[in-house]
């Protein structure tokens, strides 16, 4: 039987350590809505969505109740939008993004993700329609996400791409100026995007995925701050085993949440993602893991080492507690989601460029960074372009969401709320990589041999 | 099917009592139960046969929250999977 120091170690990390389920999210396959006529396709999606994900809240909350356990979003990805506008006469795509509005206030859910486009290596029909609507779609909807994968390992980087969604980024911020530039917040540009991803704003659900199917998200900063606060005087080896238990131990429960949801929406148990996730909460962050593992302040030089071994020991321990793992799975470093990052570019010890060294050895990219409102749109283009770089060569996903504070500038703050936070402008390098990002073309894909 | 109850707070006469007559008012058979009392705080675990309880399982976790809040204390009731996922291999 379970001892009572177990019983109360669960509980602990619940009720004090912010352990929780961040997010179930449906993956929805929209291949089979598909049709000539916009309206009829987008009423198609809306039944579909609203018929698989019926159930969805209620089954969540069901098992919130039972087990105990939060389970803060309850979410929807869907196969990315320009797959599904391809075949439609029509090029008005925002209506896609009003249905799968109407959809996701139907259903209750948190976001749906998924108003996305595949171009890595050229853009087919619809995907230039779609990547030029999602200004207007996240201006006009509050539940939507969008995100492009501009590059991957195989196919290199799409230069034009890049260069188009540099601007695609501004005038999502510039649509949003009277609503605290939200716009970008709910915008992701990829370069390996994972087809099974459960976080937003990068969330969908890719065409091999099965029709429907139930992806975990878990989290849980706080507590492998928290057995790091319990456990002193360990080497660096005695602190990446302990990183590795308690990251068992959470993922267990994503483990049980996810099959527990599958057989009762009647639906398949897809992958849980081990990510840690932060929110803004005290006591829920990233950084504060390694500022416990021994640095002054996140940013400070040992912050890429350190990062890279908790991420490692993530996945060590995630991965021996599930059968299926997928989706991102590693550390996340979202700037204004993270009460230790905040502090940290506020006080100037993290800048964008120790970021991106970040992102070389954790799971995503530049994140949720607040750059100031009049940085040129070929700026914005070449961060991702960097940013693509770092993921294409090292084999893994990175991602660029920053957001444009219009009519702001750097040490001004900008604020979101809820769980995507707040945080200061940051100082972006301007020297001007126009000419660069003007070439266009397609960045040829890495060697994958002679790696050094 | 087995559940979890977890009952802490500052220790008073009638903790045991009050929470084991609120089981048998919804027809829930109480099946272990460990409880120390460690520098006047009390703790108490509750090991629960939950198969024959009179409401949804869901509720009778809610009704209990709710009554710990009514005596003072902290109470759960959470599935024991949970434990088990988190701590067997």
């Amino acid at each position: 039987m379970i001892n009572t120091k177990e019983i109360l170690e669960t509980i602990q990390m619940i009720s004090e350590e912010n352990l929780d389920i961040r997010t179930v999210t449906m993956g929805i396959s929209l291949l089979d809505c598909a049709d000539k006529d916009i309206d009829v396709a987008c009423e198609k999606v809306y039944e579909k969505i609203t018929r698989c994900a019926k159930n969805l809240v209620p089954v969540c909350e069901g098992i919130e109740r039972e087990y105990g356990i939060p389970i803060i979003n309850k979410r929807i990805s869907v196969t990315p939008i320009a797959i599904v506008a391809a075949s439609c006469e029509s090029k008005e795509t925002y209506k896609f993004a009003y249905a799968l509005e109407r959809a996701a206030q139907a259903t209750g859910v948190n976001f749906i993700g998924g108003y996305s486009a595949l171009v890595q290596k050229g853009f087919s029909a619809g995907d230039r329609e779609l990547i030029e609507s999602i200004p207007k779609a996240l201006a006009e909807t509050e539940h939507i996400c969008a995100s492009v994968n501009v590059g991957s390992t195989k196919a290199g980087i799409n230069l034009d791409a890049v260069e188009l969604m540099g601007r695609i980024v501004k005038q999502a911020a510039e649509l949003t100026a009277d609503k605290g530039c939200i716009g970008p917040a709910k915008l992701v540009v990829l370069c390996n995007a994972p087809d099974d991803n459960p976080f937003m704003a990068g969330a969908f659900h890719g065409v091999g995925e099965p029709d429907c199917v139930i992806n975990v998200g878990v989290s849980g900063p706080g507590v492998v701050r928290a057995a790091l606060q319990k456990s002193q005087g360990l080497n660096i080896t005695e602190v990446a085993d302990l990183i590795k238990r308690t990251a068992f131990k959470i993922t267990r429960m994503g483990q049980l949440v996810g099959t527990v949801a599958g057989e009762r929406l009647g639906v398949p148990f897809g992958i849980v993602d081990l990510s840690l996730a932060p929110t803004p909460a005290v006591g829920d962050s990233v950084a504060h893991i390694l500022e416990e593992i021994g640095l002054e302040q996140c940013g400070a030089c040992g912050t890429t080492a350190t990062l890279a071994m908790l991420n490692d020991s993530v996945k060590k321990g995630g991965v021996m507690a599930s059968s299926k793992i997928g989706g991102l799975s590693g550390a996340f470093i979202p700037v204004t989601e993270d009460a230790g990052m905040i502090a940290a570019a506020e006080s100037g010890n993290l800048i964008i460029e120790k970021l991106e060294a970040m992102t070389a050895v954790c799971s995503v990219g530049l994140d949720m960074i607040n750059i100031p409102g009049d940085t040129p749109t070929e700026v914005i283009s070449a961060i991702i372009a960097d940013e693509a770089a770092i993921g294409m060569v090292n084999s893994k996903t990175t991602a660029v969401r920053v957001i444009p504070a219009i009519g702001k500038t750097v040490g001004d703050r900008l604020s979101f709320g809820g769980l995507l936070g707040e945080g200061p402008v940051m100082r972006v390098n301007t020297s001007s990589p126009k000419k660069f990002i003007s070439r266009g073309g397609q960045i040829p894909a890495p060697m994958q041999s002679l790696k050094n | 099917m087995t559940a979890v109850i977890s009952v802490l707070g500052k220790d008073k006469v009638g903790i045991l009592a009050s929470v084991s007559s609120k089981c048998a008012e919804y027809n829930v058979n109480i099946l272990d139960v460990s409880q120390t009392v460690l520098r006047d705080m009390f703790t108490m675990i509750m090991l629960i046969d939950i198969d024959d309880v009179s409401v949804e399982f869901g509720d009778f976790a809610g009704i209990m929250q709710k009554f710990g809040d009514e005596i003072g204390m902290e109470i759960r009731v959470m599935h024991e999977d949970i434990f088990n996922s988190m701590h067997r291999i």
